[in-house]
């Protein structure tokens, strides 16, 4: 018996929904693998429209950033006091659905959650493409981009250094860390992949592209030992790292001491909802995926109602989150804590935000209590529109009600987006979606090798214990 | 390995059962090439050290992360902030967090390339017919003709063990399999 069957983790691990298999694909290794590699050989007739339309919203980020260079900040809404509005809504939205790509490869690895394989590389795609959005938002918001390096500490001839007691520096290293960290997780576990692809790669030059890529990775048992050792270590190394990722840009606002803000909630509040909106990114991403690859067998309804779990599990944490904001702001008897929470949230001159967010974080989840529902992909899919509307809106909800009407009322100012504001924001859907696609394209996003490897240890659970008591694995 | 006798399984479980054989008979310098992780072999591999290496990486980094900050905000430019204390420790432990973790993985994931002895386009290997399908359903075993026991005639009882094919391969002059 292992530690986790001991503590009742064997329960989540083997029998998640109550029966639903996780993969349903017979067939031989080299069946499994021809199979999953097919959609990189395959003609997409609808990849080129589709990356096209995707491109050009690219396009038009471009060209939105470089007008905003060009001309300066005040081409954006932000104003004073609502000085942070788009800028961070945005960074904060991003960084968070990058969140759940983490949680998915790490924390559910660590667990030995078996429906974790068929959807991790694809989730850490989705992660690595959302933490480049998010870091855009930082480095334009600071008006003169070209200045972005002072944020290192590097021996400048200006004598100066960053100053480490500001939440700010905090959120370059942690955004920057995680970026790097996400990548290497990502690329040690495709290098079998990619190993493989060389191999039944049709043409040669493909055969060649994919073979440096897997850095001639060959499945020596020694390199598989090591291997294992350190992806474990990722994972264990990624878990902390997720946390406290979004803590640090929790601090952004925790630290101050605006009302609304200044709260000791805010990281566990901001974990929670990151990966309530990650969960919603990948279900978004995941069911046109499999509908179109029809990976019903590979991503079956097994993952579909765990995710839908996972997604009404973190709603509540959220939902209850806003309780005690609420809750905290009464008790704690602050007047302008009271006033921002109670009266100007909710039925302040941004008060459908408010009414907004509360529709979709809280109550649209509710339709995956029945199972019914968290099974069928179309509902599963509407459900992680509106949560992904409603966390953005969260956002929102805590930045700029909080900003435009402080302590003085003299200061009071209302924020409207410009135009450049919301080309701003859809054009990182469109870069997103853009580098997205040319991941599916290009890059084996089902992992394989675990994927054949569970498969045998799902065959003989026996000699997974035997690996398992042996010890010599990690 | 350098030179032995390769042989190819068509599954898993053929090729743990001889690799598990042959370790008992008391071979050790076997080796096995498998399109993923077999726990059994593994065990046979003894503790990686990279996991040891990388708690080594994480501390020096997350020392070099404060460090770097005190140097920064305590000694060569000190501003006062509200009369706080210049070496203000809370403010300092998220970024040393930080660091810790990034070193860490580097080392990690540099560790795992340099004891692999990767990336290595070109290998000796790779020109044995067949062995590509390791990558994908092929189970590959290597037996090192240094090893005490190796004797030429364990090809018949590799292939008695369900071995598709035996290789015999040599180092050759351009040099040979680590």
């Amino acid at each position: 018996m292992t530690l986790a069957s001991a503590t009742g983790m064997e329960l989540l691990r083997e029998e998640p929904t109550g029966g639903e298999p996780v993969l349903l694909e017979p067939g031989t290794d080299a069946e499994i693998t021809d199979r999953l590699l097919a959609p990189l050989w395959a003609d997409w007739p609808w990849f080129k429209y589709a990356l096209a339309v995707s491109g050009l919203g690219a396009c038009a980020l471009v060209a939105a950033l470089t007008y905003t260079v060009i001309t300066g900040i005040g081409l954006w809404g932000n104003n004073i006091p609502v000085a942070w509005a788009f800028g961070i809504i945005n960074f904060v939205w991003w960084i968070g659905i990058g969140h759940a790509g983490t949680f998915i490869s790490a924390v559910l690895l660590l667990l030995e959650v078996r429906w974790r394989t068929s959807i991790n590389r694809f989730a850490e795609g989705m992660t690595l493409f959302a933490i480049v959005q998010a870091g855009l938002f930082p480095i334009f918001h600071m008006g003169r981009a070209w200045f972005a390096y002072w944020l290192i500490p590097y021996p400048s001839e200006m004598g100066l250094w960053p100053q480490f007691r500001s939440s700010l520096p905090w959120d370059v290293v942690a955004v920057s860390t995680y970026l790097t960290v996400s990548v290497l997780f990502w690329y040690t576990g495709l290098l079998p992949d990619l190993a493989a692809a060389a191999v039944r790669a049709p043409s040669p030059l493909r055969r060649r592209l994919y073979a440096i890529f897997a850095l001639g990775w060959r499945g020596d048992s020694a390199h598989w030992n090591d291997y294992r050792a350190t992806y474990l270590i990722f994972g264990g190394l990624a878990t902390p790292l997720v946390l406290s990722v979004h803590t640090c840009v929790s601090f952004d606002f925790a630290i101050s001491q605006l009302p609304g803000w200044h709260s000791t909630i805010f990281p566990p509040y901001f974990v929670a909802g990151a990966i309530y909106s990650g969960f919603a990114m990948v279900i978004t991403l995941m069911v046109p995926a499999r509908a179109v690859f029809r990976l019903e067998d590979v991503i079956t309804k097994n993952h579909l109602d765990n995710i839908g779990k996972m997604l009404l599990v973190t709603g509540w944490i959220v939902t209850y989150s806003y309780g005690v904001e609420a809750f905290m702001a009464w008790y704690g008897g602050d007047r302008y804590e009271m006033h921002e929470i109670l009266q100007n949230r909710p039925f302040g001159p941004y008060g459908f935000v408010f009414w907004i967010v509360i529709a979709c974080n809280c109550v649209s989840v509710q339709a995956l209590w029945s199972r019914r529902l968290r099974v069928s992909p179309l509902a599963l899919f509407a459900v992680s529109i509106f949560v992904q509307i409603g966390m953005w809106s969260e956002r929102f909800m805590l930045i700029v009600p909080s900003l435009h009407d402080d302590f003085l009322p003299s200061s009071w100012h209302i924020y409207v987006p410009s135009w450049i504001d919301w080309t701003i924001l859809g054009g990182t859907v469109g870069f997103f979606t853009f580098l997205f696609l040319l991941f599916l394209r290009y890059v084996p996003f089902i992992p394989i090798s675990e994927i054949k490897e569970m498969r045998r240890e799902m065959r003989e659970p026996a000699g997974r214990l035997a690996g398992a008591a042996g010890g010599g694995d990690a | 390995m350098r030179s032995g006798i390769l042989a190819e399984f068509d599954s898993a479980d053929a090729l743990a059962q001889a690799h598990e054989r042959l370790f008992t008979r008391g071979y050790r310098r076997l080796s096995a090439w498998t399109p993923y992780a077999l726990r059994s072999i593994g065990r046979t591999e003894g503790r990686s050290p990279v996991p040891l290496w990388m708690l080594v990486g994480g501390l020096l980094g997350g020392a070099f992360g404060y460090l770097v900050q005190w140097w920064c905000n305590a000694v060569d430019y000190p501003i006062n902030v509200g009369g706080r204390p210049l070496d203000s420790a809370p403010a300092f432990i998220p970024i040393t967090f930080e660091s810790a973790v990034l070193a860490a993985s580097l080392t990690g994931f540099f560790a795992l390339l340099i004891r692999s002895g990767l990336p290595r386009l070109s290998h000796p290997l790779f020109e044995v017919e067949g062995f590509e399908r390791s990558a994908v359903d092929r189970f590959w075993m290597g037996v090192d003709d240094a090893d005490p026991r190796f004797e030429e005639r364990l090809t018949e009882d590799l292939e008695k063990m369900g071995a598709l094919r035996c290789t015999r391969v040599r180092a050759s002059a351009e040099g040979g399999a680590p």
